[in-house]
């Protein structure tokens, strides 16, 4: 082996750096859409190494559904705010009042399927041409067949039929107005790809993804964090837990594992000796259809 | 730990996607959540066993057709390695997606039915392997439990493959039986098949090189982007940032910018968002810095004086076409090569080849969707590449319909 050789970690890190440039060669108005989960940690991580000491060509967006978690949104700003970028953010919440949206009913109520109309609303306030995600193959079945430069039409959509052809690394980023790409630069990542290169990189994450006690209420089988925006019933358990979270959506779509993991060694011993997958194990809105996510990119969703 | 990309090919219900599940199952890589979703979905269909297949068809339409109408993306690791599957579906009209998968892959895997032989899609994608050069083949003979395991089988096989490769100038190919049902050969050496003396599959593609297939002699750097802070403390600052795609650049190194043939040299090398380097080579994404303040912008190549590209307005260029509209002498595309986007036309269509017999039928009228056609492609402006054959990565075009914005061909430059 010679020296001039990548691991594997370089190899995926150099794909992406070569990804966010093309969404800020070939667009005019990109946005990074930012959660403060760890897959956009590692995105915001990797558009580091792509643009400095120059500015972002982008702002970080965030959709903030009123059901995040504290700890997310604290970090959020925090990282935001160390990196010296510009934050757009966007309330589900306002949508739903401007636009007299139906909020979904019952004991895990989502504003997942909400989100969407603000996502698109925001597009539209900005003109944003590119949006880019921290979306990877591996999370799901719909996800893997996605291209990296994935054209949505004006209402967001998917259509997984009408996909562009993606040779070599040629990214075609041509859209018509009015339309808008979505890139996901770390589509080749896996889950357990993205915890070694944090741990290599030594980023930070929000402490939800480390142990930590919490209130929760055991719902067939999963954790879920006691908060104001579930239903609480009668007949429920609540317990206090030592969990950890392993993705981060909504508090009221996302279930906590237990664990006692405090820091990324201990989490990557976790997810190496877990028997579950990342959605599988943490997302409750997934298991309503099998077709769940294919149905919600096909409406706009990301 | 590195990365070898691959493709699996072959016709319909040569067992494709069962291979892809069981190469998951058998490496431990599929998770019980998901084994429950198939052991459901399978009950459904009242099928017996699990159905592997289901793994990787991710779509609606697909589970209801019970076909592969895409290209999905799958991954696992050994303690070997880390492997990204393009699952390649075998229809006809589906072959750009083949292509595709291919054009991002350093081996194929060709499916042969046991009781088929080399059939028709077996040439046909043989033939886009070896247009699209690919490093490595594996010819798979699965369903061997379907013909007792019979080495005769196995052999006439081979020795009708061997002579295809040939032809077709295929070179590094390597073969095996298998049956991905059973999961013979597939991580363990299979007991019903003693008579064959080579490794599992998984065996040879954790140990397969992949490194032949980054090129370190041609420096070939694309600028992506130009980083200009214009701040105070920066005031000057100028990085063309980008992807080295082949080569090895050093500090002082002397380059030509092409395609305008501007000579410097380099005055600083950056990665990691402003860290100096002395050197930095394939596939790293760096910034460079040059000594002169010449004119670099997106779509320029930054080359070392040694070894130097091509540059010219008109392409000889071997074609797959991909879109439903057919590709007509004298139509206007944008041709892209990397991070260039140019206008061009399509002067004539020389030849098309039948991907059967490998036979040309001179001059077409126009070409079709699937078809692989030999054109001459005049660009507005001088195009910088290398020839397919030689460097991949810096051989292979795109063609984007102007009015649809769709990628409607594939470009293995000459």
């Amino acid at each position: 082996m010679s020296n001039y050789h990548l691991d594997y970690l370089d190899e995926l890190e150099s794909e992406s750096i070569h990804i966010f440039r093309e969404v800020a060669g070939q667009f005019e108005k990109p946005a990074l859409l930012f959660s403060g989960g760890k897959d956009s940690i590692t995105l915001v991580h990797l558009a580091l190494k792509a643009f400095r000491p120059g500015k972002f060509p982008f702002p970080l967006v965030h959709i903030d559904t009123g059901h995040n978690f504290p700890e997310a949104l604290q970090f959020r700003d925090y990282l935001a705010e160390q990196i010296g970028e510009k934050l757009i953010v966007r309330h589900v919440e306002d949508t739903i009042k401007a636009k007299r949206l139906t909020e979904q009913k019952g004991k895990f109520a989502s504003r997942n399927q909400l989100q969407t109309y603000t996502l698109l609303d925001t597009i539209e306030e900005f003109g944003f041409d590119a949006c880019i995600g921290g979306a990877r193959r591996d999370e799901e079945k719909a996800r893997a067949k996605e291209r990296i430069f994935s054209v949505r039409d004006e209402f967001g959509q998917w259509d997984p039929k009408r996909q562009r052809p993606e040779l070599w690394n040629i990214y075609n980023g041509k859209i018509h107005k009015g339309e808008n790409v979505r890139a996901f630069p770390i589509s080749n990542w896996t889950e357990l790809d993205v915890w070694n290169y944090i741990r290599r990189e030594k980023i930070e994450l929000p402490s939800i993804y480390f142990a930590h006690d919490r209130e929760v209420l055991e719902y067939e089988g999963q954790y879920v964090a006691i908060s104001d925006f579930i239903r609480i019933d009668e007949t429920d358990v609540i317990v206090q837990k030592k969990v950890r979270y392993r993705t981060v959506g909504d508090m009221t779509c996302t279930a906590a594992v237990a664990s006692n993991a405090s820091t990324i060694e201990d989490i990557i011993s976790e997810i190496i000796a877990t028997k579950t997958s990342e959605r599988g194990e943490t997302r409750i809105d997934d298991k309503v259809s099998e077709a769940a996510m294919e149905d919600r990119k096909k409406n706009g969703y990301f | 730990m590195d990365i070898l990309r691959f493709i699996t090919a072959g016709s319909v219900d040569d067992g494709k996607s069962t291979l892809i599940g069981r190469l998951l199952y058998d490496s431990k890589n599929i998770m019980v959540d998901q084994l429950e979703a198939m052991e459901k979905q399978t009950k459904n269909r009242a099928e017996g066993d699990i159905d592997l297949a289901l793994l990787t068809d991710g779509l609606r339409a697909e589970r209801e057709q019970g076909i592969t109408i895409d290209v999905a993306y799958k991954y696992f690791t050994t303690p070997k390695r880390k492997f990204i599957i393009a699952d390649a579906p075998g229809h006809i009209q589906y072959t750009r997606n083949m292509v595709t998968g291919a054009s991002n892959s350093d081996l194929i895997i060709i499916l042969v039915d046991a009781r088929n032989g080399v059939a028709e899609q077996t040439r046909r994608h043989s033939i886009i392997a070896s247009l699209l050069n690919m490093p490595q083949v594996i010819v798979a003979v699965n369903k061997m439990d379907l013909v007792d395991y019979s080495q005769d089988v196995y052999n006439n096989i081979v020795i009708e493959y061997a002579k295809l490769a040939r032809a077709l100038g295929l070179n590094d190919v390597t073969y095996i039986p298998i049956s991905a049902l059973k999961g013979d050969n597939i991580v363990e050496r299979s007991a019903e098949l003693q008579w064959y003396e080579g490794q599992s599959l998984l065996h040879l593609l954790e140990n397969v090189e992949v490194e032949k297939v980054i090129n370190l002699d041609k420096a070939r750097f694309p600028v992506q982007y130009v980083i200009r802070p214009q701040t105070e403390t920066l005031h000057d600052y100028r990085g063309y940032a980008g992807k080295i795609i082949s080569g090895i650049y050093r500090k002082g190194d002397a380059v030509t910018v092409l395609p305008s043939g501007a000579t410097s040299k380099i005055k600083e090398i950056e990665t990691d968002g402003g860290r100096p380097v002395d050197e930095a080579f394939a596939t790293q994404a760096i910034v460079l810095h040059l000594e002169e303040d010449i004119d670099v912008s997106r779509g320029d190549v930054i080359v070392l004086n040694n070894d130097l590209p091509q540059t010219a307005q008109e392409l000889e260029v071997l074609l797959c076409w991909m879109d439903s509209k057919p590709l007509i002498p004298g139509n206007k595309y944008l041709l892209q090569i990397n991070s260039t986007r140019v206008r061009s036309i399509v002067k004539d269509i020389t030849y098309r080849m039948d991907v059967n017999s490998l036979e040309k039928n001179y001059a077409p009228a126009q070409a079709e969707l699937n078809d692989i056609v030999k054109v001459v492609i005049k660009t507005a402006l001088p195009v910088v590449y290398d020839s397919y054959k030689d460097l991949r990565v810096n051989g292979g075009a795109i063609l984007i319909d102007e009015t649809s914005n769709v990628t409607v061909g594939a470009c293995m430059i000459q």
